[in-house]
């Protein structure tokens, strides 16, 4: 819950869950390349700020629900990365014994209520997770994440505004990383900024750089504190950008070579450790110790997860129904 | 008859089960449109507004994606939503998350997290709503795996069934007939269950079996009245749920009788009858057969307006009199 910069631990932490989630997507797009991996996977590389920021003003009995592009929202909120890549991996130790893949993970312990392959699809599953804490009169709030291309589905109006009369524990978080899929947001509405819906619902709407951890957890940290009084949704819009593809079907005709190096300039990590450093709390040292402590986690991630049982489908027709 | 038990409308029963599951559970609570104050499009909350308050039988905009998916948050956050849609043809509004969220969760996680959720809506024709207020979309349900699907036919049904459903620690679709709401029948004070999953053998007959859901079963208890002045004796047999299906009653039956009229309100075309026929066709049952098995089903029509072709377009009690005669006479 502190500020990213309150001390040495926090910052610590705080680029260890970043480096956990770029190196993560860095293992899983290898693993895809070399034919180790199937299926196919939507990467947030460069959009690491988000999740960490908005996951560090969160309580652990908060509660998240994600996305397609969800691993760094699963990191961030505490997920197993050993079960996390074996749940890529096709492995019967993974989050959902290999019946979900990337776009399902959900993990009961960190409440992290599930990532969605439906765009938008969560956003009506946040608010009504809120709803329940509300009901039961407990002090939990919901961070819904979603992109910028669930802004124009149905759902995405129809939950903000029940969340809104209902003055619901939630926070809806989009990041705006500029395209759904190919369509670019200066296409897909005419507003500048998805904080400017907000209006539409009578909630407040903040943008933020959504490359720097501090501003995500300042303005994350106002919107829990207003979920948390009873007052309410915001609508919070983290810009940003992904440096990958959509998934791996991506050609990337549809932007530069020069905007996507322009955003690489903007990588989050270094501006954090920046930052970091420049207060005093880590050390270039230190940096680069996270780095290296980092790469040997994904390491011994990536050896236990492969050497887990395969997928198992002698249950598959009874784990459609949960038992009494 | 026991003492406690009473003649009550279906919509009453209903009514009955939602108050009895609230008062036992606080997990339990209901949202849909208007079901507050109003008292529900038929009436079926009625009072429940005033004993629960506005937090518990909780009025919604008109937003069914936004309202199923919020009790698909509910649930999975551990509380026992219970939805109504107002007409079943708006469960189309809500679609992703029915068949995308509800239906899939719990196998997607690997099992990890249920979703025990509860969507009641009305289903069928006979009320001159037409086309889009009038439709009999259970066979939709009941491909989806995930789903349950239960169409209860009497009062007695009506509660007991949900009362089952609400336990049910998976989605289950409740779809009850318009027409049945007003009827009634004897139904139990105590908060007693019908398990989801069995099947109901309403008339017990010896030359046909008719295997109706719905509406369907006291049209074809009433058909059963006249062809037994015929000397046609006829079973009619209740799946009551779709999904679970118990199949065994149907099956012994149609050994028994060696004739199968099945039928639907719905559109024959890809129906739930086409499922129950081949069910039948491969089971032992079929080498019992005294005749070709016969599906008397809506014609393949959206529902008309007009009082007149609103009736012509789904079985009718003389339908299936003749359906039940024709099975007889060719075999």
């Amino acid at each position: 819950m502190p500020h990213p910069l309150a001390d040495a631990a926090t910052a610590r932490s705080t680029l260890v869950t970043m480096w956990e989630i770029r190196r993560f997507e860095e293992a899983v797009d290898d693993l895809f390349a070399r034919g180790l991996m199937h299926g196919t996977m939507h990467l947030s590389i460069g959009q690491e700020a988000s999740p960490t920021g908005v996951c560090l003003a969160l309580r652990e009995t908060d509660a998240i629900t994600s996305t397609h592009r969800g691993h760094g929202h699963c990191i961030a909120k505490g997920a197993d990365l050993v079960r996390m890549m074996a749940e890529l991996l096709a492995k019967e130790t993974g989050y959902c014994r290999g019946r979900g893949g990337s776009m399902h993970i959900a993990d009961v312990e960190t409440n992290n209520l599930g990532a969605n392959g439906i765009v938008a699809g969560g956003i009506p599953i946040a608010a009504g997770a809120a709803l329940a804490y509300k009901l039961r009169g407990e002090d939990r709030v919901v961070a819904c994440f979603f992109g910028d291309g669930a802004v124009n589905e149905g759902a995405f109006h129809e939950a903000v505004n029940l969340a809104a009369i209902w003055h619901l524990p939630v926070v809806f978080i989009c990041e705006n990383n500029k395209y759904g899929m190919s369509f670019s947001t200066e296409k897909s509405m005419l507003v500048h900024h998805v904080a400017e819906k907000a209006a539409g619902y009578g909630i407040p709407g903040v943008t933020v750089d959504g490359n720097d951890v501090p501003a995500v957890y300042e303005a994350m940290e106002t919107a829990v504190a207003r979920a948390r009084a009873g007052e309410g949704p915001t609508l919070l819009e983290n810009v940003t950008y992904r440096w990958k593809g959509h998934s791996k079907s991506d050609k990337n005709l549809y932007r530069t070579r020069d905007e996507i190096s322009e955003w690489q300039e903007k990588d989050p990590i270094p501006h954090f450790e920046a930052q970091a450093i420049e207060a005093g709390l880590l050390t270039a040292e230190d940096v680069a110790a996270v780095r290296d402590e980092v790469v040997a986690t994904l390491r011994a991630a990536v050896r236990e997860a492969n050497s887990a049982p395969d997928a198992d489908p002698s249950d598959l027709l009874d784990s459609v129904f949960a038992q009494a | 008859m026991t003492d406690q038990t009473r003649v009550i409308t279906y919509a009453e029963a209903i009514r009955e089960a939602i108050g009895q599951a609230m008062d036992a559970d606080d997990r339990v609570f209901m949202l849909g449109e208007d079901i507050g104050v109003y008292g529900g499009a038929f009436g079926v909350s009625g009072d429940l507004y005033g004993r629960f308050g506005g937090e518990r039988i909780r009025d919604t905009p008109i937003s069914e994606l936004g309202i199923v998916g919020a009790a698909v948050g509910a649930a999975l956050a551990g509380m026992r939503p219970i939805v109504e849609i107002q007409f079943s043809d708006f469960t189309n509004q809500a679609m992703d998350q029915i068949v995308n969220q509800a239906a899939k969760i719990h196998f997607m996680l690997g099992g990890a997290a249920n979703v025990p959720l509860v969507l009641r809506a009305p289903l069928g024709s006979g009320t001159g709503a037409a086309a889009q207020h009038s439709q009999s979309l259970e066979a939709w349900f009941a491909h989806v795996p995930g789903l349950k699907v239960v169409m209860p036919a009497t009062a007695e049904d009506a509660k007991g069934l949900l009362l089952a459903a609400i336990d049910d620690p998976n989605p289950v679709i409740v779809l009850e007939h318009k027409l049945l709401y007003r009827t009634s029948g004897p139904v139990a004070e105590e908060a007693f269950r019908t398990p989801l999953g069995t099947t109901a053998v309403r008339r017990q007959g010896r030359d046909v079996t008719v295997v109706a859901t719905g509406i369907m079963v006291s049209r074809a208890l009433e058909a059963a009245e006249v062809l037994a002045e015929q000397g046609i004796d006829i079973s009619v047999v209740d799946p009551r749920t779709l999904t679970p299906l118990d199949a065994g009653p149907i099956l012994d039956d149609v050994s028994t009788t060696g004739r199968a009229l099945l039928v639907q309100e719905a559109p024959g075309h890809v129906g739930y009858t086409a499922e129950l026929a081949a069910r039948i066709a491969e089971s032992p049952a079929l080498y019992r057969l005294l005749a070709p098995i016969k599906r008397l089903s809506g014609l393949d029509v959206p529902i008309p307006y007009a009082p007149q072709l609103e009736r012509s377009v789904v079985p009718q009690v003389a339908d299936i009199v003749e359906a039940a005669q024709t099975l007889v006479k060719e075999s």
